[in-house]
């Protein structure tokens, strides 16, 4: 019987323990941690990260990926930006963009769901190609600014009871993403597609449509995470196509225990990785620890979870699935 | 008599005036310098190798150069390796071994070690190595660009006469990396000053990777620690919106003062430095680095000397500008570069 005992540590549950671990020492050790500002800092640190991650999640429990989500999230913005900077008009300028990332949206589903091509193959390409495009045709430097007064900048400004907005619209998304996963009929059957896509074909599941649809909704979501970026810097800079900002995305959403080969996962493994995370960065900043070393410490606690998850869960051929990275 | 030696003065002198007009005439006739210098120079090949094609500076390089160097009859190329190291070290590769081996080579180093073998089997090749802004470990032709520990010092000095005798004296820094050159000299001079100024202290050093989102968070993280810092130095204007947005949003502009460095782009730094984003910015002096940069091709083109026999360092000239003294020429435009390059995008 499974929920009792060593056994029921999954990976959720010892990455949730490792992050209450670190909270409680942090806690402890470091002064003005749990001041209501760190903590807010703390949720608003990951909060890009994690809105980026609710849409890798939705593709990766759809035993899908999407590796141009960085790119659509920092060329789609800079776009737009440079559109306004040369004096286009807000509404047009918006819906043209607004088109462009549902038009790559729709061409990473097509590829991966209708060309049958491997989606690390697909989006891959076509963040290359965003980026490339963008950079090269659309835009005259790497970093665009916001033009002065904008909506966004104001937007950007919104606080709430001193809650940046940013927290607000995590946190929004969180409960939609939740919504959409648990309690629509398409949300439910993004897990019976990525537990066993066949299978789910074979009952006259729209399969395929259902594919295109996690990818478009992907790259609207990391439309937003840029929106939100640029509202908060005044500008955005397309150099962070080439950070491991889209790694960190992966993680966040798979240390947090939604599997690669799809199927399980929601919004709350989500959290739990962007919560281990964000303490984790919080607390080494607050000592003053140098990235080197920063680095080395994220990577050494994250392998620590997944070689616990692999002691006590280990796999076996009832739980590999076919398809398992 | 009187009159007599007037007319002879005035003849003898006209006499001189005479000759040596004349001998004049025939050194113009013969100057052979412009020959030289085109015989020296014509087809010769420069190509710029940055870190980037889409930064300021770099873009304001290449227009300096390309105009420079078609001037003279030369063919001036870039390559972009778009912040990716191995793509830099593949386009200095490909430059190397091609047919059109570029006689100049300008290099701006991602760190000090990368390209160093490169480097040094390009001048064995007969190129010119000079490189630009990143010092790295490695005897180039010549260097052009920033000592990176003056400017350092001269952030440090304008952070501790902002904050005053009567303040906090706590300085937080947002480093770049540990791995360029620019982080690393610039650190080193920072700390020189504080030295000298011991009641000043750096409470905080994180690293922003360049990063503005990167450098927002850690900063953020800085002022709550220590909400009394009167000063902030982040390492590239770049990331400083990052930093400048923790200040904004911790409701402290005005109170903490922000130095940091750039290239001097009108929008990057002085309209930064006009509304108070920034409070001194140490800025590029960008027509005279790459007149520095013009010269010094021009001069080992000319040299006859084979590749990696001299090592010059010209470092520009800086200094911090702050809102107090911005002139309208503080900055250069880069929009009207490219308008007058004929970029239309």
């Amino acid at each position: 019987m499974r929920g009792i005992g060593w056994a029921s540590l999954n990976q959720e549950r010892i990455v949730l323990g490792l992050a209450v671990l670190l909270f409680a020492a942090a806690a402890v050790g470091l002064p003005g941690f749990l001041a209501p500002d760190n903590l807010i800092a703390i949720v608003r640190s990951v909060s890009v990260l994690g809105i980026l991650a609710f849409g890798m999640a939705i593709v990766i429990i759809g035993r899908g990926i999407d590796l141009s989500m960085v790119a659509i999230m920092a060329m789609s913005v800079a776009w737009y930006l440079q559109l306004l900077n040369g004096g286009m008009s807000d509404g047009p300028a918006f819906l043209l963009v607004l088109a462009g990332v549902v038009g790559i949206g729709v061409l990473n589903g097509v590829l991966v769901a209708y060309a049958d091509v491997p989606a690390i193959f697909v989006t891959l390409a076509s963040g290359s190609f965003v980026f490339g495009y963008v950079r090269s045709q659309l835009i005259t430097q790497d970093a665009v600014a916001l033009p002065q007064g904008h909506w966004i900048e104001l937007f950007g400004g919104v606080r709430y009871l001193d809650i940046p907005v940013e927290v607000f619209v995590f946190a929004a998304l969180a409960v939609l993403t939740f919504l959409f996963l648990r309690f629509t009929k398409w949300g439910r059957y993004v897990y019976y597609a990525g537990d066993n896509p066949m299978a789910a074909r074979n009952i006259g599941m729209p399969v395929r449509p259902m594919q295109v649809l996690r990818y478009v909704l992907s790259a609207l979501i990391a439309f937003i995470a840029g929106l939100l970026t640029a509202a908060s810097l005044h500008s955005i800079n397309t150099r962070i196509v080439n950070s491991n900002l889209l790694y960190d995305i992966v993680l966040v959403a798979v240390i947090g225990g939604i599997g690669l080969s799809g199927g399980r996962g929601g919004v709350r493994n989500v959290l739990v990785g962007a919560a281990l995370i964000g303490i984790l960065l919080n607390a080494m900043t607050i000592i003053d620890i140098p990235t080197l070393y920063q680095n080395l410490i994220k990577a050494a606690i994250l392998l620590s979870a997944i070689v616990i998850d692999g002691i006590l869960n280990p796999r076996d051929e009832q739980t590999a699935q076919q398809g398992d990275i | 008599m009187k009159i007599l030696k007037t007319l002879m003065t005035a003849a003898a002198a006209l006499g001189i005036c005479v000759f040596t007009a004349n001998s004049f005439a025939e050194g113009l006739a013969e100057d052979p310098g412009p020959a030289a210098y085109a015989s020296a120079l014509k087809g010769k090949r420069v190509m710029l190798v940055p870190l980037t094609m889409g930064f300021d500076l770099a873009q304001g390089w290449a227009y300096y150069l390309k105009k420079e160097v078609e001037a003279w009859g030369g063919v001036f190329e870039t390559r972009d390796p778009n912040w990716n190291v191995d793509a830099g070290a593949q386009a200095i590769t490909d430059a190397i071994s091609s047919d059109t081996r570029p006689d100049v080579l300008i290099i701006h180093s991602p760190d000090l070690n990368s390209y160093s073998k490169l480097m040094k089997k390009a001048q064995k090749a007969g190129t010119y190595v000079m490189l630009v802004d990143n010092p790295a470990n490695f005897p180039a032709d010549a260097f052009v660009g920033s000592d990176w520990d003056r400017l350092g010092q001269l952030e440090a000095e304008a952070a501790i006469k902002a904050c005053g005798p009567s303040s906090s004296k706590k300085i937080g820094l947002v480093q770049g990396d540990q791995a360029n050159a620019s982080s690393l000299y610039q650190y080193a001079g920072i700390m020189k000053v504080l030295e000298k100024n011991p009641d000043f202290q750096v409470v905080a050093k994180p690293d922003s990777n360049w990063d503005a989102t990167t450098s927002r968070n850690v900063t953020t993280t800085m002022l709550q620690q220590h909400p009394d810092i009167c000063s902030i130095i982040d390492f590239w204007d770049g990331d400083a919106t990052g930093a400048s947005a923790a200040i904004r949003d911790a409701k402290l502009d005005g109170k903490v003062f922000l130095v940091t460095t750039g290239g001097g782009e009108k929008t990057a730094d002085c309209d930064k430095l006009e509304d108070g984003t920034y409070g001194a910015v140490v800025m590029t002096d960008l027509a005279r680095q790459s007149a520095d940069m013009n010269a010094i091709i021009k001069f080992l083109l000319q040299s006859g000397q084979p590749a990696g026999t001299s090592h010059t360092y010209i470092y520009t000239l800086e200094k911090a500008t702050t809102k107090a003294d911005l002139k309208p020429d503080s900055c250069w435009d880069l929009k009207a570069l490219q308008a007058e390059a004929g970029v239309q995008k």
